[in-house]
């Protein structure tokens, strides 16, 4: 906007605006890692429990691809507005400093724009590997049908279970400055509700770490299988 | 005792810097941070050579003129303390000190230390007012205001504009600074009716003086020399949300950036 303009300001002309965005897919995205997490576990309630509840998702094809629009949506916003904030930043500091030191963030939230781009790499790859297999995983062999049979076989690979493994730490990682984070942008502090707020991340975030590693790890230890 | 300065040097706004590496032989540890500079500087004038040029003002550590980032940390290594109120009994004989200007492209450089905050008052200028007749002062407990809130108000209204939340901010971000100046009205009755469009156009021309977006590291609150918390900023991004809802006049566009 040129000066002496008027007009009213949208979500998509400040900073703030386009980092709620961010913020609100991010909880739509949060909302999807947890609710797959609590799916995939069903691994361990064995081969019918697993194949009904991977059936049931596909039972009405019209719920199935409003969901993955939603995602696809979310993804879409989430990166894109990410990128363009990334740019304002790097562009506020053409010249850096011959001596910084962090005082109060986080490993986790220094690497934000590190762990991002890695996850959305990590979310390609592991699409690859269980939903549209084009890649040969090491001795896997897929099958619609039998998502049991898929998840013994893919995580009966090591090397496989070791990506899985740094990929959870990063999902981990983004996790935790995340949730912390979008309340933050949402504006959503309450002195009452502060402590909660600092504690849940952290809890929040390690529980999908370790609920996500118990599966390859089942596997590998053949408690699974 | 004995102290190694590694200062930056920039002749000019447009000309390119460099740190200048500068020995001194009797620092005394009841010296402030700025009084060493003063000594070095004296000893330079002596010796025909240009001083180095830093902002400093009140050197009480309230007018926020001092904008040194020393060894990485905006103001030095003492926590909610200036540089001005930073002494050298904080050192240790034998110490390499590195003395750097804000890094943030709204401060330009002006020469060596010295960087220009204008852009600081235009944000102001956009918004951070109440509009009231001037005149015959009403009676200063007319309106009724919630002890909390006072204080809160009062918490945000310590904050002394002297930027180092937007040097020691990864992102250069301005956020704590316009969060402040917005919380300290937006706490208090006076403040409530120009509330969510001063806080559009605060935010506004803060986005328009090009510094960065905040990612909640916290490091602008670690840096303030007066504490100022981050749940400002939460409040600040409450407000400016509920604005772009509630607020149906339209925006007149914010000042041109260093004009």
């Amino acid at each position: 906007m040129s000066a002496g303009q008027t007009r009213t300001l949208t979500v998509y002309d400040t900073a703030i605006g386009k980092k709620a965005a961010v913020a609100v897919t991010g909880v739509v995205l949060f909302g999807f890692v947890i609710a797959h997490m609590l799916g995939n576990l069903q691994v361990f309630l064995g081969p019918k429990a697993l194949n009904d509840y991977a059936e049931s998702l596909h039972a009405v094809p019209t719920v199935l691809w409003a969901a993955r629009l939603v995602l696809l949506g979310s993804v879409a916003v989430h990166i894109t507005f990410t990128v363009q904030l990334v740019a304002i930043s790097n562009a506020a500091r053409p010249v850096g400093y011959r001596s910084k030191k962090s005082l109060a963030s986080t490993y986790a939230s220094r690497t934000m724009k590190l762990t991002g781009p890695l996850l959305l790499a990590f979310v390609l790859y592991h699409l690859a590997h269980f939903t549209w297999p084009g890649l040969a995983m090491g001795a896997y062999s897929h099958d619609p049908a039998d998502v049991y049979g898929n998840v013994v076989r893919g995580f009966s690979v090591p090397w496989v279970c070791a990506i899985y493994l740094v990929a959870q730490i990063l999902l981990g990682l983004h996790l935790y400055h995340g949730a912390w984070s979008l309340f933050q942008t949402l504006g959503l502090s309450h002195p009452k509700y502060d402590r909660v707020r600092d504690l849940a991340p952290k809890l929040v975030a390690l529980g999908v770490v370790l609920g996500n590693l118990s599966i390859p790890l089942a596997v590998l230890s053949r408690v699974v299988r | 005792m004995k102290i190694r300065l590694r200062v930056w040097r920039q002749a000019g706004p447009n000309s390119a810097g460099s740190l200048e590496t500068h020995d001194l032989e009797d620092v005394s540890p009841d010296m402030s941070f700025l009084e060493m500079l003063d000594v070095l500087n004296e000893r330079l004038i002596e010796e025909d050579r240009e001083e180095i040029a830093f902002d400093h003002d009140c050197r009480e550590g309230i007018c926020g003129s001092c904008s040194l980032m020393i060894d990485g940390r905006a103001h030095g290594p003492q926590h909610k303390t200036t540089a001005c109120q930073l002494h050298m009994r904080h050192y240790s004989d034998g110490d390499e000190i590195v003395v750097e200007p804000w890094r943030v492209k709204a401060f330009p450089v002006v020469k060596d230390l010295v960087v220009d905050r204008s852009s600081f008052d235009r944000i102001i200028r956009a918004g951070g007012y109440i509009s009231v007749r001037t005149g015959s002062a009403r009676d200063a407990n007319e309106a009724p205001i919630r002890k909390a809130d006072s204080d809160l108000a009062f918490d945000a209204a310590t904050c002394i504009g002297c930027g180092a939340c937007a040097a020691a901010c990864p992102n250069a971000s301005a956020s704590l600074f316009t969060a402040a100046k917005i919380s300290h009205l937006a706490l208090v009755p006076q403040g409530q009716a120009e509330r969510y469009d001063r806080v559009r156009k605060m935010v506004a021309q803060m986005d328009a003086e090009g510094f960065g977006h905040c990612t909640n590291h916290n490091e602008c609150e670690a840096a303030c020399p007066k504490g100022i918390s981050v749940t400002n900023i939460a409040r600040m991004n409450r407000d400016f949300l509920r604005a772009m809802v509630v607020s149906r006049d339209p925006l007149r566009a914010p000042d041109d950036a260093g004009e």
